[in-house]
């Protein structure tokens, strides 16, 4: 995984502040430090990445799922045009926004990881990039069942599926970069440079229904005069915020692991690291007493 | 119960949506327990 720290110098820098609210928590609560040569005692310290603000935030986004499935699935009237399938707009649009905002939070902290070198925006690229898959997933699975009834098919080669899909890709082999077995100073170094490219191919994704002709709708809220209202809007705000708390708890936990990798790799180098100093001095201890004794 | 028209496409995407979401959180919770106990105290910042 990703030991960002420079080798020789096992305690590296704090992370510093990342880009979101629910980074931002993560970040302040993980700084590093300290010597980590020792592995922890029995019971000491949360053996878990939850928190009270997780947990908080946890429970809002559970109650604001339950609002979105009463919102989602009752309240809501059918679309005119759609019928009842419209109710997987409330998960579809929110789940690809979130996507949008997971690459953005990894290509923020690629450029800060290539200009800072501290290990918490490396963690943090990492946390952007997978929570941004899972959402990527859910945005295609909920796209393709709203297609099939809608358009007749569940993919086309449509400009907006297809930029999707390419940036899923992306994500992918962003994250397939990541588990690479080399150096991993290198190793972060060629993951940012790939972490770079989100952010442009969010752009391309975005306007995509715009700079070429697409099936797919083109923007339904951020307009003058948005095309949705009533009861439908509603669902779509809560759809947006549910979602929302869902993406900040991922991502706090997430980052929490992925710092957690870092110092779990960086233990295990200083207990390798110890054990091979021990067996040079048993060496010198041995070799000593012998080489006295020869000459005379 | 409301009837709804398909019903089979919602009822794939709302819960394909839980199950992704929901065994990523399940993934990420059990990988930060296993790693906790191999990271010392102090590096766990949060509680």
């Amino acid at each position: 995984m990703t030991a960002t720290t420079p080798a020789g110098s096992p305690s590296g820098p704090p992370p510093t502040a990342p880009a979101t609210g629910a980074a931002s928590a993560a970040g302040a609560s993980a700084s590093a430090g300290g010597d980590a040569g020792h592995r922890p005692p029995a019971g000491a310290g949360p053996a878990h990445t939850g928190s009270a603000a997780t947990r908080a935030v946890g429970w809002l986004a559970l109650a604001s799922l339950a609002l979105l499935v009463l919102y989602g699935l009752v309240i809501s009237p059918a679309d005119r045009e759609m019928d009842d399938v419209v109710r997987l707009m409330y998960v579809h649009v929110p789940s690809a926004t979130y996507l949008y905002l997971g690459c953005f939070i990894t290509t923020l902290a690629s450029g800060m990881w290539l200009w800072k070198r501290t290990p918490g925006w490396d963690a943090l690229a990492e946390t952007g990039a997978e929570v941004a898959l899972v959402f990527a997933f859910v945005t295609l699975l909920t796209g393709s069942l709203w297609g099939r009834p809608t358009w007749g098919t569940y993919w086309t080669w449509d400009a907006r599926l297809t930029t999707t899909a390419v940036l899923t890709a992306l994500l992918v082999g962003y994250l397939a970069l990541r588990r690479l077995d080399v150096d991993p100073d290198a190793r972060s170094t060629r993951a940012a440079v790939v972490g770079l490219l989100l952010v442009p191919n969010v752009v391309i994704v975005n306007r995509s229904v715009e700079w070429w002709r697409s099936l797919h709708q083109s923007a339904t809220l951020a307009r003058i005069d948005p095309t949705i209202e009533g009861d439908m809007l509603v669902a779509l705000m809560v759809g947006f915020l549910a979602l929302g708390l869902v993406f900040t708890w991922l991502t706090i936990h997430r980052f929490r692991v992925a710092w957690l990798e870092q110092q779990a790799d960086r233990v295990d180098l200083d207990a390798a690291l110890a054990a091979r100093r021990a067996e040079a001095a048993d060496g010198d201890l041995d070799s000593d007493p012998h080489e006295k004794v020869t000459p005379a | 119960m409301i009837a709804l028209t398909h019903a089979g496409y919602l009822a794939a995407g709302w819960l394909g949506t839980a199950a992704l979401v929901g065994g990523y959180a399940l993934v990420v919770l059990r990988r930060g327990r296993r790693l906790s106990r191999h990271v010392p105290t102090e590096e766990r910042r949060w509680s």
